[in-house]
């Protein structure tokens, strides 16, 4: 069902995990459709290189292999170059993904963008062709204790 | 090779080497058509009367009341299309629950929509089991027939058949039950329950695929579903898939022969793992009832995670199971079943099933669970919804 390269993100996820204090966070999706994906953004306030890029993910193989992808895509990018990934870059980079699927690469792009709009949003800045995420955590269920 | 542990029971089993062999001589010996009159066909009629006697004594039902389909959703939706067709001066409302198999339930919201029947659809309670009163509150001047599941295919929960039954029969309205899961799995007589008609599927049991049955009451008066031809008492027509009714036999007989030796096992395995999970993993839960369950279904949900990744994860270990994730079910919405018993989103999301045979070991369940705790461990680890609730409750 996935390629060889979905196969190897989603069982040697790249670069999950947290960055504390990142200077950008951004998080979309939600638990009602069954994928969250969480970007962490380090980026030199100078040159606007982003140095360090970590995820999380809820969600099916797809969106763990897309997460883990578009954090090597985005690595050593500028906010710029970052801006341009987009998910049919991400598709491409895994040797494609099954139509059903195919969500789960727009997530990343969005979550790129909303940890970049959450970098924008602390440091009073604004950048250009960036737009307010959409997708955000949703309330939610209520929390039940088993 | 990795040896594989098939944990999908409930999907599909594998036939067993004896029903295979019963099978053969079917395809390339005694390969007549059981409709011609020469007497070499005599050998293929006579193979499909024994197998609708062995089904039948299974039942508890007389031979002539087995039809044989090409499985179960075709026998549900004979059951439900043609009851509606026949008593149709009688009413056009249809009594059935939330967590049908889809092969109930697609059917059902099709006569809705372009016959115009009434369906009404029952809730369960937490645990996936139905009201047998709820049941007959629901009934009405109109209602033809009532379906409920004999076990659910999903969390295993075995639903009050006997009770409904009863209602059934008092109240003069058919009931008709999707036994697919059950048939050969769980004692079931089709008298004792007042079961009018019953739906049934061969490879669920170790039988072959493509060949199912309805069982159809003495005196219900429903008519054919598929027509050119006078197979099945004239109510089913096709020419016979031979070497299937043949292993469908088979397969009944031996599920009924060991039933009760296979339960056992495959109970002492089944409850061995999931008090293993409850008890090893943090925040699993288990999924349908813990009593009244089929013997071979484990389904437990793991908070903070996804399905699918755990079936991937489990794959490349050679374990074979299923998940109630949206993921896998080819929409955006969980199991419809694990919504109805009232598990939020990301816990149906997070759900896993796990159906055992009797050759599962318990060094196949130790396995399996060891492994899982890993798994689940590592996912949490890249789960945003477990690092929230970890930071919520530091």
């Amino acid at each position: 069902m996935y390629s060889e390269k979905v196969m190897d993100h989603f069982q040697h996820p790249r670069n999950m995990g947290e960055i504390e204090n990142a200077s950008g966070v951004g998080t979309v999706g939600n638990a009602k459709c069954g994928d969250i994906m969480r970007m962490f953004l380090d980026i030199d306030d100078e040159t606007h290189i982003i140095k360090e890029c970590k995820f999380k993910t809820f969600g099916c193989g797809a969106a763990v292999a897309t997460s883990s992808m578009a954090t090597e895509l985005v690595k050593g990018k500028t906010i710029e170059e970052a801006l341009e990934i987009t998910n049919q870059a991400v598709m491409e980079a895994l040797d494609g993904l099954p139509p059903i699927k195919v969500h789960c690469s727009l997530l990343a792009e969005e979550a790129i963008h909303a940890a970049l709009w959450d970098y924008a949003q602390k440091h009073g800045i604004t950048i250009e062709g960036l737009q307010k995420p959409k997708n955000d955590i949703s309330e939610g269920e209520e929390d039940e204790e088993y | 090779m990795k040896k594989l542990i098939y944990l999908d029971n409930a999907a599909t089993t594998r036939t067993s080497d004896e029903v295979v062999e019963a099978m053969l001589p079917y395809f390339g010996t005694y390969y007549g058509n059981p409709s011609s009159i020469y007497d070499f066909s005599a050998e293929s009629k006579q193979a499909i009367t024994d197998a609708r006697e062995q089904i039948a004594q299974v039942l508890g039902a007389k031979k002539e009341e087995i039809y044989f389909t090409a499985g179960g959703s075709e026998s549900d939706n004979w059951a439900v299309k043609a009851t509606l067709e026949a008593y149709a001066s009688k009413g056009n409302h249809i009594i059935t629950t939330k967590i049908e198999h889809h092969a109930m339930l697609h059917t059902c919201e099709y006569l809705e929509k372009v016959r115009g029947a009434k369906i009404t659809y029952l809730n369960v309670d937490e645990n996936g089991l139905v009201s047998p009163e709820d049941v007959r509150r629901a009934i009405t001047p109109e209602t033809i027939l009532i379906s409920v599941m004999f076990a659910n295919n999903e969390i295993g929960t075995i639903e009050p058949i006997r009770e409904i039954g009863e209602i059934a029969h008092e109240k003069g309205i058919l009931f008709h039950t999707d036994a697919v899961q059950a048939f050969g799995q769980v004692p079931i007589n089709v008298d004792e329950m007042h079961i009018d008609m019953l739906s049934s599927s061969a490879h669920k049991i170790n039988g072959p695929k493509g060949i199912g049955f309805l069982y159809i009451r003495k005196g219900v008066r429903i008519r054919s579903f598929i027509h050119g031809g006078a197979q099945e008492r004239k109510r089913r027509a096709g020419t016979e898939n031979v070497p299937g009714i043949v292993g469908y036999g088979v397969a009944a007989r031996r599920a009924a022969e060991t039933m009760e030796e296979r339960a056992a096992k495959e109970i002492a395995v089944r409850d061995h793992m999931i008090s293993r999970i409850l008890n090893e993993i943090p925040y699993s839960r288990l999924n349908g009832d813990p009593v009244r369950r089929l013997p071979n279904n484990v389904n437990v949900s793991m908070e903070f995670i996804e399905g699918e990744s755990m079936l991937l994860m489990l794959d490349s270990l050679g374990v074979c199971a299923s998940s109630g994730s949206a993921c896998t079910s080819g929409s955006l919405d969980p199991s419809h079943v694990l919504l109805a018993i009232g598990l939020p989103h990301e816990k149906a999301h997070g759900s896993l099933r796990m159906t055992l045979s009797q050759e599962t070991t318990l060094e196949d369940a130790d396995f399996v669970v060891d492994h899982l705790k890993e798994i689940v461990e590592n996912l949490r680890a890249m789960s945003p919804l477990y690092e929230d609730f970890i930071k919520k409750n530091r």
